[in-house]
């Protein structure tokens, strides 16, 4: 049935992830968004959709995590389709959509146990490091309302580093961070990569320091 | 801890921090009762005899009146997204929401009920059937409503139409409620009435979480 990712002694993700799009079109509004189009997404790899504003890349970033599907052509995960193996798929990748998700009355240490909760073998102890590492240590107890927008974001960022998926989906993980969370949130992704995971992301920001990036251009269809 | 016992619990915490939202709909029921005998003629035989459908119509509409925020928050920021992405089954955690719901909004009526009865005089051997009534009917009532609330979720006023749609199928329950609490007050016969209410407990549970589950999918998935 379902099984964590593999990781081995070096921190190595050793299990197949290969999502792959195949002559996937979408319309909205009688508006062709995109059509026929081919992506794959290997291990290592670190994709960025580019694009104006409503060019389509939250709308096939959702598609790809499997949560829409209103659209033409396949996306499989290791060769099948992403809705013939969701709960598989789902445990081997990890959504994090522009909307947060972040309960605002609860305190960053309970919304992240929600968030991991479908991963048992995270442990207490990795959620308080978390916090502290994206640098919210002293604010475990602290209703996440009284927090600042960016720190909300760091709360959710903070799933990366305790979810064991090898495939990340990042919708605009940049939005409200300051320059040393953007900083670190580069950071990750490169270590994510390095460590034989894949990134989807879709971001205004330029992310060119990283070598495995791959851009892929939407909104050329009129 | 799965995904679903971790949302219940996360959401029974939520509501345990923000009373308001549970005691609304209890302030409601109260008043109802309490200002009733005032406008009416305050004779207690004429009350005794419309004690029981008064009791009732003030719990139905005060469940109504709970049922707007249910999944509301949930599609706002992005809980409902990550429940998707999960893979996790959509009819668990509908079941567990309505299973919350019910908790602070019904199960609270059931226990109130009794002693606000007292302020419509309603006679003494109907105390026992208005209990069991509202302890089956109420859950019927927040299983219809829940269809109605993931219905509505995304419509940014959705109370109206909610009502419109749920009013409909709350009257059988509202008659046999009534009637079962009517009939014990004159002495006669009920366990016809509560035995179909349990009937349709039984009915609602196994059937509307898949409804509720269909409407949610429908509202993320745009």
């Amino acid at each position: 049935m379902t099984r964590p990712a593999q990781v081995d002694k070096s921190n190595r993700f050793t299990t197949v992830s290969d999502l792959s799009v195949h002559d996937v079109g979408c319309e909205r509004d009688d508006r062709i968004l995109f059509e026929n189009l081919n992506i794959a997404v290997q291990k290592g790899d670190l994709i960025q959709l580019v694009g104006p504003n409503g060019a389509g890349k939250t709308t096939l970033l959702r598609l790809m995590a499997g949560l829409n599907q209103d659209f033409s052509g396949e996306v499989r995960w290791n060769g099948q389709n992403i809705q013939s193996c969701f709960h598989d798929y789902a445990r081997q990748r990890l959504y994090i959509g522009h909307l947060s998700a972040i309960k605002k009355i609860l305190t960053p240490l309970e919304n992240l146990r929600w968030f991991v909760s479908s991963w048992p073998e995270v442990k207490e102890d990795d959620l308080w490091q978390a916090l502290e590492k994206v640098t919210l240590a002293g604010y475990e107890d602290v209703p996440c309302q009284q927090l600042s927008a960016g720190q909300q974001r760091r709360v959710a960022l903070a799933r990366l580093l305790v979810t064991p998926t090898p495939l990340w989906i990042l919708d605009e993980p940049f939005t409200a961070l300051d320059k040393e969370g953007v900083a670190w949130l580069e950071q990750q992704l490169a270590q994510h990569v390095e460590k034989g995971g894949s990134v989807l992301i879709t971001s205004h920001h330029a992310l060119s320091d990283i070598p495995a990036l791959r851009q892929i251009e939407l909104g050329v269809h009129k | 801890m799965s995904l679903v016992t971790a949302t219940i619990k996360r959401d029974l915490v939520i509501a345990a921090r923000n009373p308001g939202e549970w005691l609304n709909p209890l302030m409601f029921f109260l008043m109802v009762l309490a200002l009733f005998p005032l406008a009416v003629d305050p004779d207690p035989k004429f009350l005794a005899k419309i004690a029981a459908g008064v009791v009732w119509v003030a719990a139905l509409l005060a469940t109504l009146l709970s049922l707007d925020a249910l999944f509301k928050a949930d599609v706002e920021d992005g809980t409902l997204e990550q429940w998707l992405a999960s893979g996790e089954s959509l009819f668990a955690m509908a079941l567990g929401k309505v299973f919350v719901h019910w908790c602070i909004s019904g199960l609270p009526l059931t226990l109130v009920a009794p002693l606000l009865a007292l302020m419509m005089n309603l006679p003494e051997e109907a105390y026992s059937a208005l209990f069991f009534s509202l302890l089956l009917g109420t859950p019927i009532l927040s299983l219809l409503g829940a269809v109605g609330a993931a219905l509505t979720a995304g419509v940014r006023s959705g109370g109206l139409l909610l009502s419109l749609v749920i009013l409909p199928l709350y009257i059988p329950i509202l008659i046999f409620g009534a009637s079962a609490v009517y009939h014990a007050g004159i002495e006669m016969e009920y366990a016809g009435q509560l035995g179909f209410l349990a009937s349709f407990l039984c009915i609602s549970i196994t059937l509307t979480p898949f409804a509720v589950a269909g409407a949610l999918k429908l509202n993320l998935s745009r």
